[in-house]
């Protein structure tokens, strides 16, 4: 028994270093060397100072620019530090009434637009936190978010379809649209100063 | 279903059964009786631990000593544990000041990351300093894990093995899982998993000044944290704007290829994997769903090489594929069909080439339905845990899938080791059940199956059943758990059963609506994931230590098969037959109760 002991408090001793010390360590540092850009978060960084990252979504609420999923994080939504769903159950009414007011609020910004909404642009996503809308969400979004600022629905177009992934691979997950780098593509200057779109 | 959704899951299945041999025919060397390439490869590292730690690595154990270093080892870990999170603010590498977990969390996530369950009552980025998740919660990643296979592995000693005292050496099989097993895989894995985005680093959180200014609403509280009231006895509110958005960091890719691999399934974020930062995209996905079946899969390969029959080992896989598959394709089923609440209003539910449609509350649209229908199916059928989509939000069908998965008793794959002896017991009592109906004394892979065997099977069978019904019944009759229920309704009691099914088959995922982090739930849990893992693993132990110490009985004409379509069958329905029977009033309450009220 006591020989067990010691064989069991010196093994849990060593594989901590091994399993808890060691393997985080050269994961670290292998995933530094080879990935440092997706390693340390694949942020966007604007005059050397990081204003965003390609894979975590920010909130949008005004018609100029493309809203992302809904986010159910709190206190605020697309809060990085407290990801989350809405863990709403699917006949709980407070699902439904979300869903009309997020419908609601899309109208409002969009007055005339009367098409069905997709369903990934009324829903929460899992993570709070989702980058991405389905191509059908941002097609909705298209005409108003030209308005808005005054460019054709085509160079709109062109940009949509330059932040568009397909499936990867061709067979995996769905295709989607990411939104934060569209904002930041449609809020670039070359865009508000003169309409030349479509040139990379 | 659309045509797509079943490419993916036809894709995942074909992946997997393509590496279950190769992984099965390593393993197999991993723990030969005889050195080979494999040992030798990694011989002197082996030999340095045991040196370190005083183990002779030539002692043949009996199973009530190999039980004992088990339980001894994994006590330990649960005490450690416990500890780190008690004094982390105290301890280094905890850049965002997180105080000490209070001690009924701490207890339950003790126990649960040592039972192999990863049940999560805290939220990871806002609890646990980075010390607390590598040298606690990661290490018990492994360990748990590689305690798993350990028994399996002496669990199937006992059929191989012909009058034989011994079932192997706990510290060796422990140690052989972990350095020939776990950690290859997971230093690959952890690789390609940054490679699509999944953070690894040791930096503090990043602050980003956000594109659009946004606010959100808040009441007033006064310096006692009570709501602050106007006049007119109105919560007063005010708009916070929000100008920045806090990047967590941390090293999670290395945590998450283990919490994969391992079937453990506790996430590095709160949002697990449905988090940008634990899995970045459609592929990223693709690979932690094959790491998840990856081991359990290669396990029923190594088990028939072991007793020497490969046909026994493929005969148990195809069992669990025969109840896998139609579940998943049922739960995908439910999702694509979407929520019928919303059918009344101005929403596109439907699939097309610009959208997955469905059902889509609590899913990722890089994920779609499919891929978190089958992420699902798959975290559920393994004693996994990990969730890519919020499982609270699935539709009462789709919902019924993973918990039905669970309370089958995790042997449809299972945990890593566990879920195939889980899934041996199973056959025990089905040879027994297939005795009775010919009058024969039963046997199994040439041992007969007396009165020690088939108690200790019907212990492993029925504990986690008896668990099940018994915890939610105290839940349901007690303020303290009705108390934690997010939704209304049959959706309510679907949380409570889904929370204990999830803790007494050391599953680990939830309902997430649940509050869970309250002293009744992190006890009721806590006890329900110990008794779950230890004893269920011990009676196990004691019949493999019986069975090797019988004698080889030769195949005879009364011998039945165990390796036919016949067989498969048999199998699969006791399976079935015990998850339905004990199960089916409870799910009746719960997920079919709320399916047949959302059509109206």
């Amino acid at each position: 028994m006591t020989r067990l002991l010691r064989n069991a408090v010196m093994l849990l001793l060593l594989m901590t270093v091994i399993t808890g010390v060691l393997y985080p360590l050269v994961a670290t540092g292998l995933a530094q060397l080879i990935f440092p850009q997706q390693a340390n978060g694949s942020l966007i960084v604007k005059d050397g100072k990081p204003i965003g990252s390609v894979l975590i979504g920010q909130s949008f609420t005004d018609p100029k620019y493309f809203w992302g999923r809904p986010s159910a994080t709190t206190p605020q939504a697309d809060n990085g530090a407290n990801s989350g769903g809405s863990n709403l159950g699917p006949t709980n009414p407070a699902l439904t009434d979300a869903v009309k007011q997020r419908i609601a609020a899309l109208r409002a910004a969009d007055p005339g637009n009367t098409a069905p909404v997709p369903v990934d642009l009324v829903t929460a996503s899992g993570s709070g936190l989702d980058p991405e809308i389905s191509p059908a969400a941002a097609q909705y979004q298209l005409a108003r978010v030209a308005k808005a600022r005054g460019l054709s629905t085509a160079q709109v177009q062109a940009l949509v379809n330059e932040y568009t992934s397909g499936r990867q691979l061709g067979v995996f997950g769905e295709p989607r649209v990411n939104v934060l780098q569209l904002n930041l593509a449609l809020d670039a200057p070359r865009l508000a100063s003169s309409p030349l779109v479509g040139e990379d | 279903m659309t045509t797509h959704d079943f490419l993916q899951v036809g894709l995942y299945l074909v992946v997997l059964l393509l590496l279950v041999k190769p992984v099965g025919s390593y393993m197999a060397l991993v723990f030969a009786d005889t050195p080979n390439r494999v040992t030798r490869f990694g011989g002197g590292v082996e030999r340095a631990i045991y040196r370190l730690c005083g183990i002779r690595a030539d002692e043949a154990m009996g199973w009530k000593r190999y039980a004992l270093a088990m339980l001894l080892f994994n006590v330990l870990g649960v005490l450690v544990v416990y500890l780190l999170q008690r004094v982390q603010p105290w301890l280094p590498l905890n850049p965002q000041h997180f105080a000490a977990v209070s001690p009924d969390s701490a207890m339950n996530t003790a126990i649960s990351f040592a039972s192999n369950t990863n049940w999560q009552g805290y939220a990871g980025e806002s609890t646990m300093s980075y010390l607390t998740q590598m040298l606690g919660l990661a290490v018990q990643n492994f360990l748990s894990a590689a305690t798993g296979i350990a028994v399996l592995v002496a669990v199937v000693r006992g059929f191989s093995r012909r009058s034989s005292l011994s079932i192997g050496n706990f510290w060796v099989d422990l140690t052989r899982s972990t350095l020939y097993v776990l950690l290859p895989l997971s230093l690959l894995m952890t690789l390609l998993l940054v490679s699509q985005g999944v953070v690894q680093n040791f930096k503090p959180y990043v602050d980003v000044p956000v594109v659009q200014t946004t606010s959100y609403t808040e009441t007033v509280k006064d310096a006692a944290g009570n709501a602050v009231k106007d006049a007119a006895g109105h919560e007063v509110t005010r708009e916070t704007p929000v100008t920045t958005q806090t990047l967590p960091m941390g090293p999670a890719a290395s945590q998450i290829a283990i919490k994969m691999l391992g079937t453990n399934g506790g996430g590095f974020f709160n949002a697990n994997s449905a988090h940008p930062y634990e899995n970045p995209t459609p592929f990223s996905n693709f690979i932690e769903m094959l790491a998840i079946l990856l081991i359990p899969g290669g396990l029923c390969y190594m088990f028939g090489m072991q007793v020497g029959d490969r046909r026994q080992g493929w005969a148990i896989l195809a069992t669990m594929l025969v109840i896998f598959i139609p579940l998943t394709i049922a739960l995908v089923a439910a999702e694509q069909a979407g929520n019928p609440a919303l059918h009344g209003l101005a929403v596109d539910q439907h699939a097309s080439a610009l959208q997955a449609g469905g059902n889509m509350e609590g899913k990722e649209t890089r994920f779609g339905i499919a891929a978190s229908g089958l992420f699902a199916a798959i975290t559920t059928a393994a004693s996994c845990g990990a969730v890519n989509a919020m499982h609270d939000s699935l539709t009462p069908l789709g919902g019924l899938v993973p918990m039905w998965l669970m309370q089958l008793g995790e042997v449809i794959f299972g945990g890593v080791g566990s879920g195939l002896y889980g899934m041996l017991a199973f056959a025990v009592v089905a040879v027994f059940i297939a005795g009775l109906m010919v009058g024969r004394t039963p046997e199994y892979l040439g041992k007969k199956i007396e009165a020690y065997e088939m108690k200790m099977a019907s212990l492993a069978v029925l504990l986690p059943c008896a668990l099940v019904v018994i915890g939610t019944a105290i839940a349901v009759m007690t303020p303290a758990g009705v108390a934690g229920v997010a939704n209304p309704g049959a959706h309510g009691f679907s949380e409570i059963l889904y929370a204990v099914s999830s803790a007494s088959n050391n599953n680990g995922s939830a309902f997430g609506g649940l509050s869970a982090n309250t002293p009744f739930w992190n006890v009721l849990l806590g006890i329900c994931m110990f008794l779950a893992r230890f004893p269920l693993t011990i009676a196990m132990l004691a019949m493999a230590g019986s069975l090797a110490a019988k004698r080889h009985v030769p195949e005879s004409a009364g011998t039945l098969p165990t390796h036919t379509p016949l067989f498969i069958t048999l199998l699969a329905c006791v399976v079935v037959v015990v998850g339905a029977l004990t199960f089916l009033p409870a799910l009746a309450l719960g997920p079919i109760a709320e399916s047949l009220m959302s059509g109206h």
